[in-house]
């Protein structure tokens, strides 16, 4: 099976809500070209959460930008189009792009979000601009009703539009940006750490409003970008592991964190420390050696230099997709030993 | 992307061998730490903040403690008031059985000596414009410093001196910088390290890294380490004794197994409940 094949549909149980097809883009830089997300195809199902995960660099947050329609210089989309409801966008033509995309078909919430709300604007008047850069002629009044609606629906008290950044803790301030940004009703949320600056509790919380968020409707799928694995447990349905600007592997969360077929999802998975009776009994390894150097990856699969199961197909070839184009491993190991899995310790 | 351009491959720490943090603890020796009612008020009048109250613990040799607590719940001011970074209000502290609390000048630096610190973030506590080996160097204010140290001291962080000492920071991952950081702590020889959040803005796969490389400290080096974090995962994994703290008081104490599988407090209790867990399935609302 190869990558062409694992785009040709959507075999999970849900109406496919957005498909992206053979992402590739790239950072320009003095010494060449650095290419930071290299033919991705990601189907998402209506009420899907997909966890994104992988080490700093693997190009998650380039996913999410590509994802999001907020790529720019120096980041180049290279090839790539979203197909939502039969309309395709081309994503190497940002210019073409009809605006009222972005916040109502696809909505960024970005990595550091609790600190990108000016400290001199009150929460209401983002909420009108918001508003009124995608329906010019909103009354102010409207575009406030429909803030302090949303905000009640989710159980957040209404007084936070009244106020300023500073006024709120840094979880409400998480929250609120996230019900700002899903205002206008996105198909898909692109969420790029939204929890990695938070404490556990103020974590949770989030984690339960964007659950109560896809339950009401307001937006119908979401990508959740972190390098937080229990997160992704507790939030995702279905997980996607990246190495080198690839999925390499792609299940149901369940499956894949129980019994991963790529070693880079168990070493991941091995290296997870979570306050479990187990913990205390054994010595968590790190993964051995460092991310590749994006600009000359190891020839082959490019984790081979790192992988305890290396071959000899490892160091020639990208491995294949092994499994079904909604849940595959890309490894030769998995390949030769279908139907195992490799172990987690934990 | 130009900084992770020209990252190194360098051969991690051997943290393959050696006992589980948990287990390698064995017989602590005497306290070498004692905090008696720590009390820090920043401000005065109406807009006091009490950031630490009345806190009261020890540490004792070779032990590894952990200190958790969310955001703002006073963590790192307690570990500034160890470090006599700033003053206390009041209450004492003492290292290896010398009040430590009003300390001036020489004595205070050689507090310093004695009590070393690993921040949070790894690119921040270094100067981008100089060598690994000059950034080290700088220790000789507070101790001279031979090379036979520097090799001794990144000997103990798992890095090789030849691969390291003329690199600037940015051509270092992450990891290999708070390596680089830890080693500088060495160098002084501390009785006491103390990490605040040191390896919270590490990858989960570097992250246990450091924590062996900690662990391992103990028995090599006779280290006690003051381990501060967020992280309820990695307390549990590091350390023999866990510390909660809630609004600056502690509000439970006691071995790691005790506080965090048999917790007592109410707010240690919520504060692991919400913990995302591995395997014991999803929360509640999922």
């Amino acid at each position: 099976m190869t990558a062409i094949q694992a785009e040709a549909g959507y075999a999970g149980d849900r109406k496919l809500l957005v498909s992206a097809r053979n992402l590739r883009a790239a950072y320009s830089g003095p010494s060449g070209d650095v290419v930071a997300v290299d033919g991705v195809s990601l189907d998402i199902g209506e009420g899907d959460v997909i966890g994104v995960a992988g080490e700093s660099g693997c190009g998650k947050s380039t996913l999410g930008a590509i994802l999001s329609l907020t790529a720019r210089p120096p980041l180049r989309v290279l090839s790539g189009e979203l197909d939502v409801d039969g309309e395709v966008q081309d994503l190497t033509r940002m210019d073409r792009l009809a605006r009222t995309w972005r916040g109502s078909v696809v909505s960024l919430l970005p990595q550091g979000a609790l600190n990108s709300l000016s400290p001199t604007v009150r929460i209401r008047d983002l909420v009108v601009d918001v508003v009124r850069a995608h329906q010019r002629n909103t009354k102010r009044s409207d575009a406030l009703d429909l803030a302090r609606d949303r905000l009640t629906q989710l159980e957040l008290p209404a007084r936070v539009l009244d106020a300023y950044p500073h006024q709120l803790s840094g979880g409400m301030k998480q929250r609120v940006v996230t019900v700002i940004s899903t205002l206008l009703n996105p198909k898909l949320l692109i969420a790029d750490e939204p929890t990695s600056a938070l404490d556990v509790s103020s974590q949770k919380n989030l984690i339960e409003m964007l659950q109560a968020m896809l339950e009401q409707r307001i937006m119908s799928g979401v990508i959740f970008i972190t390098h937080d694995i229990p997160v992704l447990r507790t939030v995702s349905t279905r997980l996607a592991v990246m190495y080198a600007g690839k999925i390499v592997e792609i299940n149901d969360t369940e499956t894949l964190v129980t019994a991963p077929r790529h070693p880079y999802s168990a070493a991941l998975l091995n290296s997870v420390l979570v306050p479990e009776p187990q913990l205390r009994q054994r010595r968590v390894q790190s993964i051995p050696g460092a991310p590749p150097n994006m600009l000359s990856l190891p020839s082959g699969c490019p984790f081979h230099p790192r992988c305890p199961y290396a071959m000899d197909e490892c160091d020639e070839e990208f491995p294949p997709h092994v499994g079904s184009p909604s849940a595959y491993s890309a490894c030769w190991w998995a390949g030769k030993h279908e139907g195992e899995s490799l172990e987690v310790t934990l | 992307m130009s900084a992770a351009d020209e990252i190194i491959d360098l051969p991690s720490a051997a943290d393959d061998e050696g006992l589980p943090p948990a287990l390698a603890g064995g017989e602590p020796g005497e306290v070498l730490l004692e905090a008696k009612r720590v009390t820090k008020v920043f401000g005065h009048g109406h807009s006091a903040v009490r950031a630490v109250e009345d806190v009261s613990f020890d540490l004792r040799t070779r032990e590894v403690v952990a200190i958790v607590g969310e955001s703002g719940s006073g963590k790192s001011t307690l570990a500034r008031l160890v470090l006599r970074l700033m003053p206390v209000t009041s209450g004492t502290i003492s290292l290896a059985g010398k009040d430590v609390t009003s300390i001036r000048g020489s004595e205070l630096r050689d507090h310093w000596r004695s009590a070393q610190a690993v921040f949070q973030d790894p690119f921040a506590s270094f100067n981008q414009f100089f060598t690994v080996r000059r950034l080290l160097m700088r220790s000789s204010r507070l101790r001279a410093v031979s090379d036979i140290d520097l090799e001794k001291a990144l000997g103990h962080v798992g890095l090789k001196p030849d691969d390291v000492l003329e690199k600037f920071p940015h051509q270092l991952s992450g990891g290999q910088r708070q390596r680089v950081m830890i080693a500088r702590a060495l160098l002084l020889k501390p009785k006491l390290l103390v990490a605040d959040e040191a390896t919270s803005m590490l990858d989960a796969s570097l992250r246990a890294n450091i924590l062996n490389v900690l662990s391992d400290l103990r028995s090599e080096v006779g280290l006690t380490v003051l381990f501060i974090t967020h992280d309820i995962g990695q307390a549990c994994y590091i350390a023999d004794r866990v510390l909660v703290m809630s609004n600056g008081m502690l509000v439970e104490q006691g071995s790691t197994d005790e506080v965090i599988f048999n917790p007592t407090h109410p707010y240690t209790k919520r504060l692991l409940a919400d913990v995302p867990k591995l395997h014991q399935g999803r929360t509640e609302a999922g």
